[in-house]
C-alpha cells in the first residue's frame, strides 16, 4: 500500500491527488532535488544514498547517455563527448562565453545559443541541462510515489532573460511543469527562514566547486529582492585542491605525473582538505604506478597559508557588491553560507571577520539551495494551511509600458523583473499649448502597441500652456507584491496628476504568454522597421509642423527665392510622409532641416530682438 | 479502543514535531473519497477538540475523532522505506478490500 506523510493540519491530500512539488538546484558543478515531507524540506537521494548528482552529461557510443557519476567517471577518457559544467552555456553564444577556447568541445555557433557536437549529434545546453533534470525528476517520482505537479529550478540572481529562458525550456524539455525559477540566493535565504518576518539586508556568500558568487538580498514583508551581485566565476572549492595538489608534488619531489596518477593525488588532495575541516591535521598518502610512495602531513596552519590568496579573493567581489549596493557591512544584518567550499574553517572566519558576525552556517551548504527551493515549491504546490503566510516572490512576465507617438511601446519595466517593482520616466508635450496628456498603458514585448496587449487608458488634464518639449510628466509604474499594477502621471511645474490601477496578469495564459514571446522573437525584424518608420514620422511630422507655423508667422523674413525653395522641400516631405519608407522621410526632413536653418536664424535673431527693444544698457548688464 | 504506533513511528513523528516546533501530538482520522470510499487523514494536531479521542503511544500523543474511531480502531501505524519512499503506513484490521495503492479502502 502506499506510504503516507504527515501533512499540515487540514491539509490532507485526497487519495491520487498528492500535490508533489520538488526544488532543485541545477549547478555548474553538482545538482540536487529536493521536497517537503512530514513538514520538514530533505534533500532526495539516489538509490546509493549518494544526494549529490554531479552536473556531467556524457553521450555514450551505445546512444545511451550517461548521466553524475556513471558520466564522471569516463570524463578523461572521452572529453569531446562528456559535457561538464554546462549551465556555463546556458542562454550564451560562444563569443559570450569566457575562456571558450579552454573547453574541449567542438562547438557550433547558433543565433541565441551556442551548441555543442557530440556523437549523439548537435546538443544545445537546453537539451544538455534537460538530461540532468530528467535524472532527476526520476529520482523524485521514484522517491515519492507519484508524478510530480511542479517544481522550482533555482538560477543565479545575474541570469539574464535569455538564461532564465533556457532554464525554463530544460525543465518543460524534461517533463517537469516549472513553477518557477527562484534565484540560488533567495532559496537559501528561504532554507534559513529568513522569509519568516526577518527584515533587513542579508549578504549570501556561495563558494561552490567552481564559482563563486556573493549576492546582497533585502527582505521585507516576505519579499526578497536583489540589490547587487558579484562574484568570480573562476573561483571554487577545486581551486583549494589545486593548491594542495602542487604542494603535494613539490613536497614529494615528483616528477611530472601519468594522467591516473595525477587524478589519484588530486582525489586524495581534496580528501585532505575535507579532513582539515574537523581535524588539525590530514595526512596524504598514495602509491603512484610510477612505484613512487606519497606519504606527506597537512596541517591546517600550512593549508590556511597555501590558500590565503584564494580566500582573500573571494573578498574582492564582496567589496563590489556592498559598493554597488551602496551599503557598508554595518548594514548587513547576517551572512549565509552557501557551497561545499565554505565548509573550509578558513573561509568561515574571513567573512566573520570581514562582516563582524558569525555567519549562518547550521545548514548543509551543499543542499542549501536544494531545501529553500523545495519550500518554495511546496508552497507554490498548495500545500500550506490558510492563513499561513504565503512567499511573495514573483516576476513580471511581460514588459509593460505606454504608447509614445507613432504607436510605438515605451518599456516602463522590462519583463522579468522582480516584483515589488517601481520606475519612472519622464515624457515631454509634442506640441505648442499642449493642454491634456493621454496615457495608454500595454504590455509586452513588441515594438508596436497595435502588437501588444492594451491594460488600460487614462488622460492628464491641467498641463500649462507651454511649447513643445517644455511640459514635463513623470510616468511612474509601480507593480506591488500582488502584481496590481499602478500608473501614476505628474505634471512637474503644476503637479497635476493622474492615475490608473490594474492587474497587468490579467487573463493572460501561459499559452497566451508564450506565443507573445515567440512573436516578439519572430517578428523582431518587421518590427524593427516599423518602429524605425514610425519614428522618422513623428519627427518629420513634427519639423513639417514647425515649418509651417514659421512661414505664418514670420514669411517677411525670407526673400521670394527662399521661400520658394522652403516650400518646395517641405512639399517633398510632406509627400514622403505618405508613404512609408523610413529612409525616404528621414532625406526629406534632412533636406528640409538644412533649407530652414537660415530661416531659423534669423527668427532667433530677430525674436532676440524684440525681446530687447525697449531695453536700456544698463538693465541688461545684470 | 486504541491506535497505535510502532515504536519507529513514534521515533519519526516525534522528530518531525520537532523539527515543525509545534503541535500537540498526531491526528488520524478518515474520510469518504477516493475510488474505494474510503482515505485516511494523517495530520499534525496543532489543538484537539472536545470530543477527539487520545492515545497515547511510545510518548506520543494520538489524537482521533470520535466519528473516525470505528474505522481505524486496531491501527497500528509503521514508518517504512520501499526502495528510494518512505513513509507511513497504515495495518487496519477493519479493512476488507482497498484500491490497488491502498490510498483508499472499503470496510
Amino acid at each position: 500500500m502506499a506510504l503516507l506523510q504527515i501533512a499540515e493540519p487540514g491539509q490532507s491530500a485526497a487519495p491520487h491527488e498528492h500535490r508533489l512539488a520538488v526544488g532543485i538546484d541545477l549547478g555548474t558543478t553538482n545538482s540536487l532535488v529536493a521536497t517537503v515531507r512530514n513538514g520538514m524540506a530533505v534533500v532526495l537521494a539516489d538509490s546509493q544514498g549518494r544526494p549529490l548528482l554531479p552536473s556531467i552529461v556524457r553521450y555514450a557510443p551505445g546512444g545511451e547517455v550517461a548521466v553524475g557519476f556513471a558520466a564522471q567517471a569516463q570524463q578523461a577518457n572521452d572529453p569531446k563527448n562528456t559535457i561538464v559544467s554546462v549551465k556555463r552555456f546556458m542562454g550564451r553564444g560562444v563569443k559570450d562565453v569566457a575562456h571558450v577556447e579552454n573547453a574541449p568541445y567542438d562547438f557550433v555557433d547558433a543565433p541565441g545559443m551556442l551548441q555543442i557536437r557530440t556523437r549523439a549529434g548537435v546538443k544545445s545546453p537546453v537539451e544538455i541541462s534537460a538530461e540532468i533534470l530528467r535524472v532527476l525528476r526520476q529520482r523524485a517520482e521514484l522517491a515519492l510515489g507519484g508524478d510530480l505537479m511542479g517544481a522550482v529550478v533555482t538560477v543565479p540572481a545575474y541570469f539574464d532573460d535569455a538564461q532564465r529562458q533556457a532554464t525554463k525550456d530544460a525543465g518543460k524539455l524534461a517533463g517537469l511543469n516549472v513553477l518557477r525559477l527562484l534565484n540560488e540566493p533567495t532559496a537559501a535565504a528561504i532554507a534559513y527562514g529568513l522569509d519568516n518576518g526577518a527584515e533587513g539586508i542579508y549578504a549570501v556568500f556561495d563558494l561552490g566547486g567552481g564559482t563563486f558568487d556573493i549576492s546582497i538580498l533585502k527582505l521585507s514583508k516576505g519579499v526578497f529582492e536583489v540589490i547587487s551581485t558579484n562574484g568570480d566565476s573562476l573561483l571554487g572549492g577545486d581551486d583549494f585542491d589545486h593548491r594542495v595538489f602542487c604542494w603535494a608534488l613539490e613536497q614529494a619531489k615528483l616528477p611530472p605525473l601519468q594522467p591516473r596518477d595525477a587524478r589519484l593525488l588530486y582525489v586524495k588532495a581534496r580528501e585532505a582538505k575535507e579532513a582539515l575541516t574537523n581535524h588539525g591535521e590530514a595526512p596524504i598518502t598514495a602509491r603512484l604506478s610510477t612505484g613512487d610512495f606519497v606519504d606527506l602531513a597537512l596541517t591546517t596552519e600550512m593549508f590556511c597559508d597555501m590558500t590565503r590568496t584564494l580566500v582573500q579573493k573571494t573578498l574582492g567581489p564582496v567589496r563590489r557588491a556592498l559598493r554597488d549596493a551602496d551599503l557598508t557591512t554595518d548594514g548587513i544584518k547576517g551572512v549565509v553560507m552557501v557551497g561545499g567550499a565554505t565548509r573550509m574553517p578558513q573561509v568561515q572566519r574571513a567573512v566573520g571577520e570581514f562582516f563582524r558576525c558569525d555567519p549562518l552556517n547550521n545548514l548543509d551548504p551543499d543542499r542549501v539551495v536544494a531545501l529553500g527551493a523545495a519550500m518554495q515549491a511546496n508552497v507554490l504546490a498548495g500545500n500550506r494551511a490558510q492563513g499561513e503566510d504565503w512567499l511573495l516572490l514573483d516576476v513580471i512576465p511581460l514588459s509593460l509600458g505606454v504608447e509614445t507617438m507613432g504607436g510605438l511601446t515605451e518599456r516602463i519595466i522590462p519583463r522579468n523583473s522582480t516584483i515589488p517593482a517601481a520606475r519612472s520616466q519622464e515624457f515631454t508635450t509634442f506640441k505648442d499649448g499642449q493642454r491634456a496628456m493621454s496615457f495608454h498603458v500595454v504590455q509586452g514585448e513588441r515594438e508596436l502597441v497595435s502588437e501588444c496587449r492594451s491594460l488600460a487608458r487614462f488622460d492628464l488634464h491641467g498641463i500649462p500652456p507651454m511649447v513643445a518639449g517644455a511640459g514635463r510628466v513623470r510616468v511612474t509604474f509601480q507593480v506591488d507584491a500582488d502584481g496590481l499594477l499602478s500608473v501614476n502621471a505628474r505634471e512637474k511645474t503644476t503637479g497635476a496628476e493622474a492615475s490608473v490601477t490594474v492587474k497587468p496578469s490579467y487573463g493572460l495564459t501561459d499559452a497566451e504568454i508564450e506565443r507573445m514571446l515567440r512573436d516578439s522573437v519572430e517578428h523582431a525584424r518587421e518590427d524593427m522597421q516599423q518602429r524605425a518608420l514610425q519614428e522618422s514620422r513623428v519627427e518629420g511630422e513634427r519639423l513639417a509642423d514647425a515649418v509651417r507655423a514659421a512661414l505664418e508667422s514670420d514669411a517677411s523674413l525670407l526673400e521670394s527665392g527662399e521661400r520658394a525653395e522652403i516650400e518646395l522641400r517641405l512639399g517633398e516631405l510632406e509627400k514622403a510622409l505618405q508613404g512609408d519608407d523610413h529612409r525616404t522621410i528621414k532625406r526629406a526632413s534632412e533636406v528640409l532641416n538644412r533649407a530652414t536653418e537660415e530661416f531659423a536664424a534669423r527668427r532667433m535673431d530677430a525674436g532676440v530682438r524684440r525681446a530687447l527693444s525697449g531695453q536700456k544698457i544698463a538693465s541688461l548688464g545684470g | 479502543m486504541s491506535v497505535t504506533l510502532t515504536e519507529k513511528a513514534a521515533d519519526h513523528v516525534q522528530s518531525f514535531l520537532a523539527k515543525r516546533g509545534k503541535g500537540v501530538g498526531l491526528r488520524i482520522g478518515v474520510r469518504t473519497s477516493g475510488c474505494s470510499g474510503m482515505a485516511y487523514k494523517l495530520e499534525f494536531a496543532d489543538a484537539v477538540a472536545a470530543d477527539d479521542l487520545q492515545f497515547e503511544s511510545h510518548g506520543v500523543r494520538v489524537v482521533v475523532d470520535p466519528k473516525s474511531l470505528p474505522y481505524v480502531d486496531g491501527t497500528e501505524l509503521d514508518y517504512t522505506r520501499e526502495g528510494l519512499n518512505e513513509g507511513f503506513k497504515f495495518k487496519n484490521p477493519n479493512v476488507k478490500d482497498q484500491c490497488g495503492c491502498g490510498e483508499s479502502f472499503n470496510i
